[in-house]
């Protein structure tokens, strides 16, 4: 497949000859359809999802009834069953109360030190940044490693305290780029007319800045906020049975028994999934620039 | 300028931490089993009768075996576990290294006829830091469905992939397979322990075991095994006799059991060295090692008591009605091939082969 | 061309677009210096304490950890002019039977008998035995015998005669320790002082690095194969296309990585979707179905789906920015389609092939939850290792000598990034 893509690659430019006009054409479909093919590798995995969560019976495959539509063979099951389930709400309130903590944390620290960094003169900017970003890309096992004995002396072990502090570290770097990208276009004489006005530095901050940046902040929110909602290495190493989230929970019930209540909540995150996405875009489309 | 928000924030996490570490909660305890069908028989046959009686929270919380996360939590100095249903090669070990406290088992209470404790406890559940609560058996079972044709008799069957081709399912531990590999390789029951113990021996394990490690998906919970039955995953695997029965009786799955050199083991309840909650386990342990609990586990799933007093009183399961006696693990009938687990062995040799067993995974 | 230049931002202090900040004099400057720190420090310090402070503390167990130095310090004394050749003098036996007794009573056995384990395989049950026993062992003083502590121990359990007992306490007794990198490198220090490769069975780690790397390589070649030609298609298609097929390429991005990972397990199972399809449409018999779950299959598949979205967005914004007529005008120059891309396309969309595949090589490198959940016993990767020392055996020096390398390989591939793209366009776009 990946040999043809280069003659796949379609010329804007009119084929020479009726003899070479033939090649182009079956290269141009070729490229269309390894395109959809990938299309269809990213995106069915997780639609497939969706129906499999409405299965009558136990299984992890389509039934004939399902493929028949058989509506006696689609139930609501396994959806009363996380919602009945104790050990699902409680994570969902976990999971939450750490999210939202920690996305306030790193949102309003992270926000303020992109505005740091995007005005003149920052020393050492590019460290900064570097060190900013670093737990983006550290592995996250080496994080949480860390994290534990760490965490674990000063008494924050099993804490949601704990759990909110190393959240807040791996959503920062998202704030900070996503802020700092929205700053990157933002135009730097409106605060300077808005200081020879007489503004204050916090009044042109709220006044100005503020209303500008919103939708970069708000994005980095909701980003830190997914990181936290998603993340599960940092919970199996520092958190308890009180700090169970809800990947945690999706987490044991992956590796001990696969039952279709997971395939249900994997539905309720995607549905969620896609509302941040829509979120997200809805607001870059109003970000400057 | 920005002082708000950072008290803002950190008002936030000062009450999201008040109300999550629970300085102020009610007692509780939290107790670690091995989750999924026997972790709901310990739920409703010990924890929430424990809990109607005195009031006591019991935090349940789910493993797999072995002493890792209590040497983690004695090592780093914070006990979060209280209650731990562990083996008895690791609660003697866990003992000798200090991280279990020493249980006198005369503060028990007695049998429900009356028997004191000390006596009503058969001899095998007895050490020093732990208290036996039942017999498990691990065995293998098939899917009926999925074999057509002859079926698996024998210990050597399983590690017959020519003659019932597909994969296994097999626990991701040296104990136990070790035995299975030299009972299925002819070493009579009687000698396996003295086959293991010498180098020769342990090779000829490890060799048998490579004759179908590729064909082998390695579990780790207790709950695995039947579900990779039902789904097909394999077309055999071991297990805990406890999860394959209560997947016959509840879920009506065609699984069959292979009492043939299966290994019969004892289950006990320890306590974390060190625990602050020391007293409210001490008073959960009596509790769920009291025969009155331990029939009533022993009717949700068919894991034997330990005591002579609750032997007789296990008649039918609570929910399907079948006898029990016939699906024991230390009934006659099914004891006659088992093998008898040598926790003594497995003391000295566990570190030692759980080591070399994961180097041997990861070639 | 390259990715950096399309950042505004970019370049050190100074280096923003028409600011007047030289034209205002030193002292304005140096206010908004001191401003702009004061925005940054918060944050600064708050990541030095939970983020930076942890790493070091892991690094450190690594190299530090005192606990046999403790708890033997007497034995570890009198040890040092042992010569290493032939047993130990009897003052040792004595003080070491006197030091393990006060460790029984105190409890502490367990942890000091874990290490010693670790450099000799089998002694952890010798210690908490030797502890258990010596009680009732003591020589009596009544017995004339030339080494009676000696005999006493060895009578216990032989390995006490044994020189590599000693060795092993003298190596966990040192308070630093090199021995954990040696060890995450298959390297042992033998008892005369020089370093051995380890026993062939106990040589894992450096092909479990090797195959880290392998695998991380052959799911960024895959994500460059699949992301390649879609990252073209919508960098070409008219806006409204191009933004309903991002979005395509986003929802993976923003699903949860648990979904995903479950999704592939339901699909590639072996009564999974796919093996359904395929034994349905007669590709595979109904007993040929395909085991492409729980081993490395499993693992590069579902790591190739989590990944591709992180190749495609950088490949896209380069291209986006490639104008079109540089290929028609090599095509009326007279290249065939072939040659216009080798030529002009290519060369121009390197520098999102080189963010895309450096950040999808990073975070492959790091991966742990896909291999553990969908890679069985031969799709693990070092994190798993990593996540085994950390949790099971508890080897938190080897686990920290592991991350140890791991991350000066991943921080090492983070700044070549800075260099070619800048970090502050990390993983968005």
């Amino acid at each position: 497949m990946a040999a043809q893509h280069p003659d796949a690659r379609p010329s804007p430019a009119p084929a020479v000859g009726t003899a070479r006009a033939v090649a182009p054409r079956m290269g141009r479909f070729a490229y269309f359809a390894f395109c959809a093919a990938v299309f269809v590798f990213l995106v069915a995995p997780i639609l497939v999802i969706i129906p499999l969560s409405f299965n009558a019976e136990p299984y992890f495959t389509f039934t004939e009834g399902m493929l028949r539509f058989d509506p006696d063979a689609y139930s609501l099951r396994w959806y009363r069953e996380i919602i009945e389930n104790e050990a699902w709400t409680g994570s969902l309130v976990n999971s939450l109360v750490i999210g939202v903590s920690a996305t306030a944390l790193a949102t309003v620290l992270g926000t303020l030190a992109a505005l740091g960094l995007a005005s003149p003169g920052v020393p050492a900017r590019r460290v900064i940044m570097g060190i900013l970003i670093s737990p983006m890309v550290t592995p996250v096992i080496i994080s949480a490693a860390g994290m534990f004995f760490f965490y674990s002396n000063l008494g924050l072990g099993q804490t949601h305290l704990g759990i909110i502090l190393a959240h807040a570290t791996l959503g920062v770097p998202f704030v900070v780029v996503t802020v700092t990208a929205t700053l990157a276009a933002f135009d730097r004489n409106l605060t300077r007319a808005a200081a020879s006005l007489g503004a204050g530095p916090w009044t042109t901050f709220r006044r100005v800045q503020l209303p500008l940046i919103a939708p970069g902040v708000i994005s980095g929110a909701l980003f830190a906020f997914a990181v936290s909602f998603d993340e599960v290495v940092v919970v199996l190493f520092m958190g308890g049975v009180e700090q169970r989230t809800i990947p945690r929970q999706m987490w044991s019930g992956i590796r001990e028994q696969i039952s279709p209540a997971i395939l249900a909540v994997a539905t309720f995150l995607i549905v969620f999934a896609a509302l941040l996405l829509v979120v997200v875009a809805w607001l870059r489309r109003r970000a400057p620039g | 300028m920005y002082g708000c928000h950072r008290v803002g924030a950190a008002a936030v996490l000062v009450a999201v931490a008040a109300c999550g570490s629970g300085s102020d909660a009610p007692r509780s305890v939290t107790t670690v089993s091995w989750g999924g069908s026997y972790g709901r028989a310990v739920n409703e046959g010990a924890n929430i009768p424990f809990t109607e009686e005195t009031g006591i929270r019991v935090e349940v919380e789910d493993f797999n075996g072995g002493l890792a996360q209590i040497r983690a939590q004695v090592d780093i100095g914070e006990i979060h576990w209280d209650v731990v249903d562990l083996g008895v090669a690791d609660a003697v070990r866990g003992c000798d290294e200090g991280l279990l406290e020493r249980i006198d088992i005369t503060s028990l209470p007695p049998g429900s006829d009356g028997t004191p404790a000390e006596e009503d406890f058969v001899a095998d559940g007895r050490t020093e830091c732990g208290v036996g609560n039942l017999y498990w058996s691990t065995v293998y079972a098939y899917n009926a469905d999925n074999i057509p044709g002859e079926k698996p008799a024998t210990m050597a069957d399983f590690f017959d992939v020519e003659k019932f081709p597909g994969r296994r399912g097999m626990r991701r531990v040296p104990e136990v397979n070790l035995e299975f590999a030299l009972i299925a390789d002819g070493v009579p029951l009687d000698q396996v322990y003295a086959t293991l113990d010498t180098p020769e021996g342990l090779d000829r394990a490890f060799a048998k075991l490579e004759t179908i490690s590729d064909e082998v998906i390695w579990w780790e919970a207790g709950a695995q095994p039947p579900q990779m039955l039902a789904d097909g995953e394999v077309v055999m695997t071991t297990a805990y006799n406890g999860r394959i029965f209560n997947a016959q009786v509840l879920e009506d799955q065609p699984f069959v059991i292979v009492w043939d050199g299966q290994v019969l083991d004892v289950g006990q309840v320890s306590i974390v060295a060190g625990t602050p909650r020391l007293e409210a386990a001490l008073q959960y342990l009596a509790f769920a090692t009291s025969t009155e609990s331990m029939v009533r586990i022993a009717r949700r799933i068919s894991y034997s008591p330990m005591r002579k007093s609750g032997m007789p009183l296990v008649t039918t399961h609570v929910v399907a009605g079948v006898e029990m006696e016939p699906h024991m693990p230390a009934s006659p009938a099914n004891a006659a091939n088992a093998l008898r687990y040598d926790w003594a062995w497995w003391v000295d040799h566990k570190d030692e082969l759980n080591e070399r067993f994961s180097a041997w995974l990861a070639r | 061309m390259g990715g950096g230049d399309r950042v505004p931002q970019g370049g050190g202090p100074g280096g923003g677009p028409g600011r007047p900040g030289g034209l205002r004099g030193a002292i304005p400057f140096r206010r908004d210096q001191l401003r702009a720190l004061g925005l940054v420090a918060p944050l600064l310090i708050f990541v030095g304490v939970t983020f930076i402070a942890p790493l070091a503390t892991m690094l450190t167990r690594s190299v530090h950890d005192p606990v046999v130095a403790d708890a033997l310090p007497e034995t570890l004394a009198l040890l040092r002019d042992w010569d290493g050749d032939g047993l130990p003098a009897e003052a040792v036996y004595e003080t070491a039977a006197r030091e393990l007794e006060r460790l029984g009573e105190e409890r502490t056995i367990g942890q000091v008998a874990g290490r010693v384990n670790r450099v000799q395989g089998g002694l952890r049950s010798v210690f908490t035995r030797t502890v258990r026993e010596l009680a009732d062992a003591a020589p009596d003083p009544a017995v004339a015998a030339e080494t009676p502590w000696r005999d006493a121990l060895a009578g216990i359990d032989p390995a006490w005669a044994d020189p590599m007992t000693w060795h092993a306490v003298r190596t966990t007794g040192e308070r630093f320790t090199s021995r954990h990198y040696l060890n995450a490198v298959d390297r042992e220090r033998l008892p005369d002082g020089t370093i051995a490769r380890q026993p062939e069975e106990r040589r894992i780690y450096l092909r479990l690095f090797w195959r880290t790397l392998l695998v991380s390589g052959t799911i960024t070649v895959l994500c460059l194969l699949l992301g390649y030609p879609i990252a073209h298609l919508i960098a070409r298609a008219p806006p409204r296309r191009a933004a309903l097929l991002l979005v395509l390429v986003l929802v993976p991005f923003w699903t949860s990585l648990l979904v995903r990972t479950t999704s592939w397990i339901v699909l590639l199972q072996t009564q999974g979707v796919i093996n359904d399809l395929l034994v349905a449409i007669g590709l595979v018999s109904d007993d040929g179905r395909l085991a492409m779950v729980y081993n490395m299959t499993g693992t590069i598949i579902a790591m190739t789906h989590v990944l591709l979205p992180f190749m495609v967005l950088p490949l896209y914004s380069v291209m986006r920015g490639i104008p079109p007529q540089y290929m028609s005008a090599a095509a009326s120059l007279g290249a065939t389609p072939v040659q216009a891309f080798l030529r002009v396309y290519w060369p121009q969309s390197l520098p999102g092939v080189g963010a895309g595949a450096l950040l999808v090589f990073i975070l492959s490198i790091g991966f742990y939850i896909t291999p553990a959940l969908v890679g069985g016993s031969d799709g693990q990767l070092i994190s798993n290792m990593i996540a085994y020392h950390m949790q099971t055996s508890l080897n938190w020096g080897l686990a920290g000598a592991l991350g140890g390398i791991l991350l000066v390989g991943v921080l090492a591939l983070y700044l070549v990034y800075d260099r070619l793209v800048g970090v502050e366009r990390m993983g968005l776009s």
